[in-house]
């Protein structure tokens, strides 16, 4: 019935900002999929990056929405572009699709939708409280989790992306030798 | 019907602001990138020895409008083979991102009052100012970069590859190096960077970033000039070993919509070099002297009668005719301006703030008149093995001295 109640109320400008920017980053992945060029992949991905900030900024919160175009958007997937490019790849080749995919994805791929929009369904109120009060928004408080509440797991992360840049090195000096 | 049109402007009216505002900057910073071209031919040309455009208008003036024609009526062939989509994409996404990055750009302090409406100098004045121009600059990596993958061609290909792994490297170092600075101001916003350079009005000069930042400093200018593809670090469009590197198969107005985002950068770096850097719309002079408000008229009116004396020997009629008159219009600006104090004192803000901006876009020409280009390995190792540490380094020794800095002031008190 609160559903029913919800979807009755007229639609507000974020409203419908939102289901544009929810539609433009569907349509972003499911053109990732099936574009046949790895560059027009990489493109789509890049929307789907944009498309989620601009959600981000509606929430309020513009520190994630900034560092999400430029870390996504940005430093990640022009790595992306620039591997694709180097290797020069060309468009995908149709190969004979494996049988088990279609056995065993696609009832999977539906069971995944029909529990993450269960799980969505049910969170709905924390879903809505966030989008009104945008108060998780703030650099300072972003700041302050990080390095009050969560500093341990924080620290944790970075020496786990330490460990993982040490690796990359060992492996590209090895080449060397 | 002209109270009906009164009435949809007055409940429109923030929203007709912002588009006329939109449409007056984009109109300045085209036409400024236009006269920039001018600029650099002129200066570069003088430096060595060379007139510089002359035939087209008094001193090559109207050179720019002759191009810009160029660019338009020139055939536009679409090479074959080439990616369509992103062919067509790449100078559209170059163009835009360059002309979104002006938007967040603070142009003076006070507000214009014109028909009872507060209008602010600058168009956006967002809370994270300086991350979302970052964000722009991550994006306009792929202008550059896609161009040159869908041209299909040996040489683009190689400036796009090189462009992506310049600007991806030089971007942290960009990146780190403003830390200081906005450790120093407690925020993101560039309003709050200018205001925060101003706690002490008597210091004038001395108050400004660029004295405690030195070190970031020329890590962000250095940063700064490889991300916009500028001499020294023009790898990607290299004419002597890429023909013309990304843009080498575009022609006509896309090839001039990537030569726009390019000057419409620098525009922006030198903008942002201003703001952290070197106080703004911040007077260099101490507050108490009222006297330097002058200096606008100062330099305007001997510019104007200058520009009047070198028009009437001039040796062509149009000439003749036209410098004269700009120049009329140069020393009259300069006299209304003393005559009109309160326009004299809400002019101080943009008059710095523009007068620093141009001497940072000198620099950029003067750099591209002397400066030789780095080799691609030297390009790397400067940037990885040099910079990016300097930036870190600053930022340590920043934090360090704010953390610091009040002990040593109470211990000193005690």
């Amino acid at each position: 019935m609160a559903d029913a109640q919800e979807l009755g109320q007229p639609v507000t400008p974020q409203l419908a900002i939102f289901f544009v920017l929810a539609a433009i980053a569907v349509i972003g992945a499911l053109s990732l999929i099936l574009q046949r060029h790895p560059i027009h992949s990489a493109l789509s991905l890049i929307v789907v990056m944009i498309a989620l900030a601009g959600l981000y900024l509606l929430m309020g919160s513009e520190f994630v929405a900034a560092v999400q175009i430029i870390v996504y958007g940005g430093a990640i997937m022009v790595l992306f572009v620039f591997v694709i490019m180097l290797l020069n790849a060309g468009a995908e080749e149709r190969t004979n699709v494996s049988k088990l995919a279609g056995v065993a994805g696609i009832p999977l791929a539906v069971a995944l939708l029909g529990f993450l929009a269960a799980a969505i369904a049910r969170s709905n109120e924390s879903a809505q409280a966030g989008l009104q009060s945008g108060t998780l928004a703030n650099t300072k408080e972003i700041s302050m989790m990080l390095f009050k509440d969560f500093v341990y797991p924080f620290e944790l992360t970075s020496f786990l992306i330490l460990v993982a840049i040490l690796g990359a090195i060992v492996l590209a000096q090895r080449e060397k030798s | 019907m002209i109270s009906s049109l009164t009435s949809f402007l007055s409940a429109h009216a923030t929203i007709i602001v912002y588009l006329v505002k939109i449409a007056l900057l984009l109109f300045i910073v085209l036409t400024v990138n236009a006269y920039l071209t001018w600029f650099e031919r002129k200066v570069v040309a003088h430096m060595q020895s060379r007139w510089g455009p002359h035939r087209v208008g008094p001193h090559g003036l109207l050179q720019p409008l002759a191009d810009g024609a160029k660019f338009l009526l020139k055939e536009d062939p679409t090479p074959a083979g080439v990616d369509k989509f992103t062919y067509f994409l790449a100078p559209l996404m170059a163009l835009a991102l360059a002309l979104t990055s002006i938007a967040i750009i603070p142009f003076g302090p006070e507000p214009l009052h014109i028909f009872g409406q507060n209008i602010s100098l600058g168009i956006a004045d967002l809370n994270i100012g300086i991350l979302a121009l970052f964000a722009i600059t991550a994006l306009s990596v792929y202008g550059v970069a896609l161009a040159g993958w869908s041209s299909n061609s040996k040489y683009p290909l190689l400036g796009g590859l090189r462009s992506s792994a310049q600007m991806v490297s030089y971007e942290l170092a960009l990146t780190m190096s403003v830390v200081g600075v906005l450790l120093l101001a407690g925020s993101f916003n560039l309003r709050d960077i200018i205001n925060a350079q101003a706690h002490h009005p008597e210091r004038g000069i001395l108050g400004w970033n660029i004295w405690p930042q030195i070190l970031g400093f020329i890590c962000f200018f250095v940063a700064a000039v490889a991300e916009t593809n500028r001499v020294p670090f023009d790898l990607p469009e290299a004419e002597s070993e890429l023909v013309a590197g990304f843009h080498t198969e575009y022609a006509s107005f896309k090839f001039a919509m990537f030569f726009i985002a390019e000057y419409t950068s620098m525009i922006t770096v030198s903008c942002l070099c201003t703001i952290m850097f070197f106080g703004g719309w911040l007077s260099p002079f101490p507050a108490s002297w009222t006297f330097t408000y002058y200096l606008p008229s100062v330099i305007l009116i001997p510019f104007g009668l200058w520009v009047i004396w070198d028009g009437i020997r001039y040796e062509t009629i149009f000439g003749r005719i036209i410098l004269p008159g700009v120049g009329t219009a140069i020393t009259a600006i300069g006299a209304l301006l003393i005559l009109f104090p309160p326009v004299n004192e809400f002019i101080q803000g943009p008059f710095w703030l523009l007068a620093k901006i141009f001497i940072f876009l000198f620099v950029y020409v003067w750099m591209r008149g002397t400066l030789p280009r780095f080799r691609y390995d030297q390009l790397m190792s400067f940037g990885w093995k040099l910079l990016l540490p300097l930036s870190i380094a600053n930022v340590v020794i920043t934090a360090g001295a704010i953390l610091v800095w009040p002990m040593l002031k109470n211990w000193v008190n005690l």
